[in-house]
């Protein structure tokens, strides 16, 4: 009678179980994940959050709708590349959409804005471009995931390279922002040289007339810029009218010398040299694809932005797979996160102590290809390098 | 020495782009009594033509003709259409239609050429530097704005002081209803002068379009320095325009380059950038105030 009693009970917990894990999947296909994408569509920057927001839609494409398995819908918003704005969708998607995770956002200073509410209200985070310092060190936090690199990183190797290059006297310049301190920081960490001159330009700067005025009085061997998106453009632009880049040649992370800023600027860039963690002629099977797929479906070269993007939505779709498409238990995400058991369009990839990548740095130059400039890989600059944050990270 | 000659010149050149902008806009509010805010987007027009006639065509003097053509008749159209009906309103009115209509361009060219800024390349012809003084090379396209502002400034100063039309523009600022009484057809006089700065706002597109990218809400970045222009000149003042629109350039030049170099002798590099570039933006403000201590309607008053 007892055993039969316990038997009954272990029947009928089965069966509740079975018939709850019944029920999941079909309520998923309900409704699907919503995954809300904050990011920067108009302005100069607007390219940017164009290709984060193809790449990620391409990505889920190829897995028909889905992620890991898991069928999602993603809400996209323009940030306006202001912060408060950028922290009103934030609210309105955790509000009124019950978003629990979230991504896109390019800039330091709206991700600044927006990252803290995230992460307060218990929601994920996982950025496709803006991965600023003080995230990375001692305001680290479990739920904060960074695909694309520490921004710290970047300017790093490009100060490596700029050593590899013997350049001894180098002007340097960035916006003054978070990331653009971080990069002349960055940069300043690796560089061995001396620094002929160091100036902040204004983030809504499009004129960089006086500055130009001061590289070509300080005579430097190379200048050092980070001005993302349009801004680097309008930089290089005013550069070449100037009549320096004859004279003084650049060194430069990613972020200012893309596809698109490429082919703004046009033949005037070759022989720029640059760092990257990742260039569209990477001889890697996935990355291989993901051009393929991208030139296919959107008829334009991918920039390592929407590259970031689709190993964003990658790594997304492993720790879905991981927690069998659920967001809500941060500590399974965490765990499914972690390992970046997706294959990285960059070949190596994995996340650091601070849930930073730690990866390789390549060094590229453009060229002339076939009679057009082209972003063309050179050497590795950097091996698995992680950022110097990490140590001070404790969750 | 060089590097003030070219910081100097850099002022200039800002400056008489701000005169082109400024010059409409005074005219405008001068003579019509209209604040338009949506000045800034027909500058944002002309470059958008510009920019597109000269990607399809690639020649630069079409993209000039196209830029100027499409500034001067989206401005005659905008008069004809919603300004025409505000002459009688009051201010706040005329601020919040034209305000809209800053919006209803702004996303009409993201439906029309997308978010993408657009990039024009310099002629050909005006490529590359020239020294100007020993040690001092600069971009000749800039020298070319320096040049074709100051011509502009002259043409106005010939049109409105010397022509009978000229004279009906001055007269218009003054005694609007003694001119209509004398049988001036006012109603098509505003349309032109309103075209005539549309014509201008589109002139300073079209140059500045291969410096700057082309993009949505380049006009906002601009119309503010602009408004000070002409609060400094005087409202209604082209010769005030034009000082005054110089005097701005340099100041905010100069300010510029040189606050933060001074500034970071005493703290650190960014933030004496941040303090710097704060004071400097705030030195053409506190010019415009000085000004207006000084001259309560401006350097050369209209009205006077």
């Amino acid at each position: 009678m007892n055993l039969n009693r316990r038997g009954l009970l272990a029947t009928g917990a089965a069966l509740g179980l079975g018939a709850s894990s019944l029920a999941r999947p079909s309520l998923a296909q309900g409704a699907p994940l919503k995954i809300g994408m904050i990011t920067t569509l108009s302005g100069a920057g607007g390219y940017i959050g164009q290709d984060i927001r193809d790449a990620f839609q391409l990505a889920m494409e190829m897995e028909g709708g889905k992620l890991g398995g898991t069928p999602v819908q993603l809400l996209v918003e323009d940030d306006g590349f202001r912060p408060g704005q950028g922290k009103q969708v934030a609210e309105r998607f955790m509000k009124n959409e019950r978003v629990r995770l979230l991504t896109g956002i390019i800039f330091s200073n709206i991700l600044g804005a927006v990252v803290g509410d995230v992460l307060d209200a218990g929601g994920i985070y996982v950025s496709p471009n803006a991965s600023p310092s003080n995230l990375a060190g001692r305001e680290c936090h479990k739920n904060f995931w960074s695909v694309a690199w520490q921004n710290d990183s970047l300017h790093e190797s490009a100060g490596q390279l700029a050593n590899n290059l013997g350049q001894k006297k180098m002007f340097i310049l960035a916006p003054n922002y978070q990331a653009g301190r971080d990069a002349l920081t960055g940069f300043k960490r690796l560089y061995k040289g001396q620094v002929a001159g160091e100036v902040y330009t204004r983030l809504d700067q499009t004129d960089y007339a006086a500055e130009m005025a001061q590289i070509r009085a300080a005579a430097p061997d190379g200048v050092y810029q980070f001005h993302p998106g349009g801004l680097g453009i309008t930089f290089l632009r005013q550069y070449v009218q100037a009549g320096l880049l004859a004279n003084i040649p650049m060194t430069l992370a990613s972020p200012s010398m893309d596809a698109t800023t490429l082919s703004a600027v046009g033949d005037a860039a070759v022989g720029i040299n640059l760092t990257s963690q990742w260039n569209s002629d990477l001889d890697v099977p996935a990355s291989k694809r993901f051009v393929a797929a991208f030139q296919a479906k959107y008829n334009r070269i991918p920039t390592f932005y929407a590259q970031q993007s689709f190993d964003t939505a990658l790594a997304i779709g492993a720790a879905l797979k991981g927690t069998g498409g659920k967001v809500d238990d941060t500590e399974t995400f965490y765990r499914a996160m972690k390992p970046a058991s997706f294959e990285s369009t960059r070949g190596k990839f994995s996340f650091g102590a601070n849930n930073h990548p730690v990866q390789d740095w390549w060094a590229i130059r453009v060229e002339n290809v076939a009679g057009k400039p082209a972003l063309v890989t050179k050497d590795r600059v950097l091996t698995d390098h992680g950022d110097v944050y990490a140590a001070q990270c404790k969750f | 020495m060089a590097l003030l000659l070219e910081q100097l010149l850099n002022g200039v050149q800002l400056g008489v782009t701000l005169f082109l902008l400024a010059a409409g806009l005074t005219l405008v509010f001068g003579i019509m009594g209209v604040i338009n805010l949506a000045h800034g987007s027909l500058y944002m027009v002309g470059a958008y033509a510009a920019a597109v006639a000269a990607s399809s065509t690639g020649s630069a003097v079409v993209a000039l003709l196209a830029g100027l053509a499409a500034a001067a008749a989206v401005g005659m159209v905008v008069e004809y259409a919603v300004l025409r009906r505000l002459y009688a309103r009051d201010h706040l009115d005329q601020v919040l239609a034209t305000f809209g209509l800053i919006l209803f361009f702004n996303e009409g060219m993201v439906l029309l050429f997308g978010r993408q800024p657009l990039f024009v390349n310099v002629p050909e012809a005006l490529r590359g530097t020239v020294r100007v003084l020993p040690g001092v090379d600069y971009p000749i396209y800039r020298l070319a704005i320096i040049a074709v502002g100051l011509l502009v400034a002259l043409g106005l100063y010939v049109l409105i002081q010397r022509t009978r039309v000229g004279m009906l523009v001055r007269a218009g600022a003054t005694h609007r209803e003694m001119v209509r009484a004398l049988g001036v057809d006012v109603r098509l006089l505003y349309t032109l002068v309103f075209g005539l700065g549309a014509f201008l706002a589109g002139l300073a597109g079209v140059m500045t379009g291969p410096i700057l990218s082309v993009q949505v809400g380049m006009g906002e970045q601009i119309l503010i320095l602009t408004f000070v222009v002409v609060v400094i000149g005087g409202i209604g003042s082209v010769r005030g325009a034009l000082f005054g629109a110089v005097l701005v350039g340099l100041v905010d030049t100069v300010l510029r380059a040189y606050v933060p170099g001074l500034l970071r002798q005493v703290m650190e590099g960014s933030e004496a950038d941040a303090l710097g570039a704060g004071l400097a933006s705030m030195g053409v403000y506190l010019l415009m105030a000085l000004v207006l201590l000084v001259k309560p309607r401006g350097l050369f008053p209209a009205h006077a």
